[in-house]
């Protein structure tokens, strides 16, 4: 069994008001090291065996229409063991 | 004169759609979004509240219901659709119209009788306003903030596509306070603010929108 991770995040130009407030919260607990932050979303799909590279491309298209929406995300697909 | 009014799971305002068109003296058709059949109405509303409980993005899931394969289809040959807010998000996920609707820039879910004016008239939803004409119609999202890349910002004002802007402070980022648009051809409008919540004196805080129904009525009488 593999898992097929899809990371997606909003491209830099899009305001990212959850990560901003997320930023601003960090120092009021005493984190400092954050000079900004991004949030973003990742699905775990679960594969029988190790992935072929046909499933990862149809992942990869499942990426692109339902999983993100390129018009303000991008996305990166890998395997996890 | 049959305008159809979209019921996905998690719709809110579909009956005060239906119930603005008949105000306006239209007949209103219940469409349901699990079958394509459109039921020979003439034009479409696509109503505000949290299809899909919003999960995944805004109108993400329901862009791929079965009502949504015919609408598309149609909205492509110049069929009138009018997206309201969770409607506005469906028609960017399908790519109806560009953009994206984003969290709102305070990460409030906002609810208030909004100022906008009225830009582009030429469309079959706008026809009745003057260019121009500022209104007051409710908001009410959590993710309203209009973004798109520079280029369809650019083409979006040169082609005198924003139909409705926000007068006054922006209440969410949305780029250049864009409230709705329309596509190319004008036939698909997507708004956020909710004209079907301003239909009458009594439950709204004016009867400007109801101008958006009496329009289509109008267009469609003249065809």
């Amino acid at each position: 069994m593999a898992i097929i991770v899809v990371e997606v995040m909003l491209k830099r130009e899009i305001l990212d008001p959850q990560g901003q407030a997320v930023a601003s919260a960090l120092p009021r607990l005493g984190f400092t090291f954050a000079q900004s932050v991004r949030q973003g979303k990742r699905f775990e799909i679960e594969v029988a065996g190790d992935p072929t590279p046909a499933q990862i491309a149809e992942v990869e298209k499942a990426a692109h229409t339902l999983l993100s929406n390129p018009v303000i995300e991008n996305f990166v697909v890998k395997v996890e063991k | 004169m049959r305008i159809g009014v979209v019921t996905f799971p998690g719709s809110l305002d579909d009956r005060s759609a239906l119930r603005a068109i008949e105000l306006a003296g239209g007949t209103p058709v219940p469409l349901f979004h699990g079958t394509n059949d459109l039921k020979e109405v003439q034009a479409v509303v696509l109503p505000g509240g949290f299809s899909y409980g919003d999960y995944l993005r805004c109108g993400a899931i329901s862009r791929f219901s079965p009502i949504m394969e015919s609408i598309i289809l149609a909205a492509e040959h110049g069929f009138p659709v009018l997206g309201i807010c969770n409607g506005f998000q469906i028609l960017c996920e399908s790519h109806l119209l560009p953009g994206a609707l984003t969290r709102n820039s305070d990460l409030h879910f906002i609810c208030a009788d909004q100022r906008v004016a009225v830009e582009n008239t030429n469309t079959p939803w706008t026809r009745g306003y003057t260019k121009g004409q500022e209104i007051v119609i409710p908001i009410k999202n959590g993710e309203g903030s209009f973004q798109c890349s520079d280029e369809t910002l650019k083409e979006l004002e040169d082609e005198g596509r924003i139909v409705l802007r926000y007068v006054g402070k922006n209440p969410n980022g949305s780029r250049n306070a864009i409230a709705g648009i329309s596509n190319k051809a004008g036939n698909v409008v997507g708004v956020m603010p909710h004209p079907e919540q301003a239909i009458e004196n009594l439950t709204g805080p004016s009867e400007d929108g109801l101008e958006f129904f009496s329009s289509i009525l109008k267009e469609m009488v003249g065809r």
